[in-house]
């Protein structure tokens, strides 16, 4: 490359690419800009900051700048008791709060040593993967609105709000609804409410595969998601990925099989992996396929559990929460897999007091969203956009 | 070898987790402590923290332990021994499936840690997390700035003396 300077102070640029094209560019500034995106950004899914080093239309490298939503979770959990955390664990990921929860008590139940009813355990699978399923309507609608795509979108929440409705009359609330508890769950299912969840898996199947089709086959969202930050899977593991986006890079790692808790081993579920047939492993609409095929199957985890679980005459949910909640000193890391991954908490008990003397949690968002810098390298601005929506965070969760 | 009796009881977890320990043991000798192994979360120390770094490239690469996934990295205060330290998470992720935890403690005032963001990128917040939060200075780290407080915040939340500002840029902060 060759830079002249002219006599009015115009630059020229000459560019030789190969042998013989030479190529002229008169009048262009060729410096980077920063450009901002966020902390207000629609593609960002929440108070997000993404400061990109532009040249012209193509990133050459974005920064994350995090912290909008912090609220210091681990802060506000030295100071209350451990069944005091719960709702404040809820309020993290606040699209998954049921998972969040699961993921919670799983590590405090380890730190306790204390054994779950089995219907208990049910009843936690069962609403988690109504939560999954809501999750990932969010993720996909937001997605596809991402890229202009607006009736999916709606689609997905109208269905969401059947999700909604359902765990709002298992649990009194309808986003953060503080149901699991350490050592039980707060309510049994109300009568009547098996029912209603088998109609839902009935109605839902459908509508999953008409969503599937509306975004999958279609050509638009193809072309902008195909191909595009590619993330492969070597990488994807020393970044610390998990979950769908783990599992987009072609890697079958789930918790509920590799790790297993709860009764997860007696039920009958795939992990799923793209194969490569419509998208390229690693690429944004590998991670979107995966969001698609994991609905699926959680409305089959969903009909197991309906199917399996005991009957629940004179049940009570809280017959195994301890009176005192003191676990002995120790410490644990206990984790579940999230819909957005890896969600694990690590957890330090001094055996005197009824609160933790730390209490971290490891953020799938956190994690997943550190490898932005890597994957907008060299991209184009609106593919950058495509990439944030891919990686579906949630910001609650992100800061915490 | 004194483990023999109570192998029946060990579960399969601590006990790849040993097996694990026992190669790095072999390798780096007094630079590590012994290994804990109770059942919830069996770990080592790293004693000679400056050979940190070195471990955890051992730890990563070698064909018998290949931790490829730090799944964790927390930051922790220990007031009473008047440290700082860490803990890692790390799991050989596809590969040979074990777990196990290391711990890595300094000095609570100016002590300094290697930093691993090169072995694991997870790291790399991790650890920015774990300054903004207790004020571990890592060593080595690529961009070592707060990550969640802002930039101008003073202090370390998660440390165990901290108090909070009276006011940050005119707004009361104690509420």
């Amino acid at each position: 490359m060759q830079e002249l300077e002219q006599a009015d102070n115009r630059s020229i640029r000459i560019t030789r690419e190969g042998n013989d094209r030479v190529v002229i560019e008169k009048d262009l500034s060729s410096e980077e800009m920063i450009l901002n995106m966020g902390p207000q950004h629609p593609s960002t899914h929440g108070v997000l900051r993404l400061e990109c080093k532009t040249d012209g239309e193509v990133v050459i490298e974005a920064e994350p700048y995090l912290g909008y939503l912090h609220r210091c979770f681990e802060k506000h959990a030295e100071m209350v008791d451990y069944p005091g955390i719960v709702p404040f664990v809820d309020r993290m990921d606040y699209l998954a709060a049921m998972n969040s929860e699961f993921a919670y008590c799983i590590a405090v139940e380890k730190l306790l040593d204390i054994e779950i009813p089995r219907k208990v355990e049910f009843l936690r699978v069962m609403v988690s993967e109504l939560n999954r399923i809501a999750s990932h309507l969010v993720a996909i609608g937001t997605y596809a609105i991402d890229l202009g795509a607006f009736t999916p979108f709606l689609f997905c929440f109208r269905d969401r709000e059947h999700i909604m409705n359902l765990l709002e009359w298992a649990s009194g609330a309808r986003m953060l609804y503080n149901y699991i508890w350490i050592g039980g769950v707060a309510f049994d299912l109300p009568s009547g409410m098996k029912e209603r969840i088998g109609e839902f898996v009935d109605y839902f199947r459908p509508k999953a595969l008409e969503l599937q089709r509306l975004l999958t086959e279609n050509e638009i969202f193809v072309r902008r998601t195909k191909g595009i930050g590619i993330m492969p899977a070597d990488v994807a593991i020393n970044y610390g990925w998990s979950g769908p986006m783990l599992r987009g890079s072609g890697i079958e790692w789930d918790l509920r099989r590799n790790d297993p808790y709860s009764i997860y081993p007696e039920l009958d579920f795939r992990v799923c992996v793209p194969d490569g047939s419509v998208s390229e492993i690693g690429d944004n609409l590998s991670r979107h396929l995966v969001r698609a095929y994991e609905m699926e199957e959680s409305l089959s985890i969903i009909e197991q559990c309906l199917q399996k679980m005991p009957d629940s005459n004179g049940f009570d949910p809280r017959s195994a929460i301890p009176k005192r909640i003191r676990p002995k000193a120790g410490e644990v890391y206990g984790r579940a897999e999230n819909p957005r991954g890896e969600l694990g908490f690590y957890i330090v008990s001094d055996g005197k007091s009824t609160k933790p003397v730390r209490c971290k949690a490891r953020s799938s968002c956190f994690v997943n969203l550190s490898a932005m810098k890597e994957l907008s390298r060299g991209q184009l601005l609106p593919d950058l956009v495509s990439i944030i929506g891919s990686i579906d965070i949630v910001l609650g969760e992100v800061d915490r | 070898m004194e483990e023999a009796q109570g192998q029946a009881k060990v579960s399969p977890e601590v006990s790849s987790a040993a097996a694990a320990y026992a190669v790095v043991h072999e390798k780096f000798g007094d630079a590590v402590s012994a290994f804990d192994d109770n059942p919830l979360m069996p770990f080592f120390e790293v004693l000679d923290v400056m050979r940190w770094q070195e471990i955890a490239l051992f730890l990563r690469d070698h064909p018998r332990l290949r931790f490829t996934y730090m799944a964790c990295l927390s930051g922790v205060d220990y007031p009473e021994e008047e440290k700082l330290g860490i803990v890692c998470n790390l799991e050989s992720l596809g590969a040979l499936d074990h777990r196990i935890a290391v711990k890595v403690r300094c000095s609570r005032d100016g002590g300094r840690i290697p930093s691993v963001a090169d072995v694991w990128k997870t790291a790399d917040w991790h650890e920015r997390e774990a300054y903004d939060m207790y004020g571990i200075m890592f060593e080595g780290h690529p961009d070592l700035r707060r990550i969640l407080c802002p930039e101008d915040w003073e202090g370390f939340p998660l440390r165990k003396d901290y108090q909070e500002q009276e006011t940050y840029h005119g707004i009361k902060v104690p509420y």
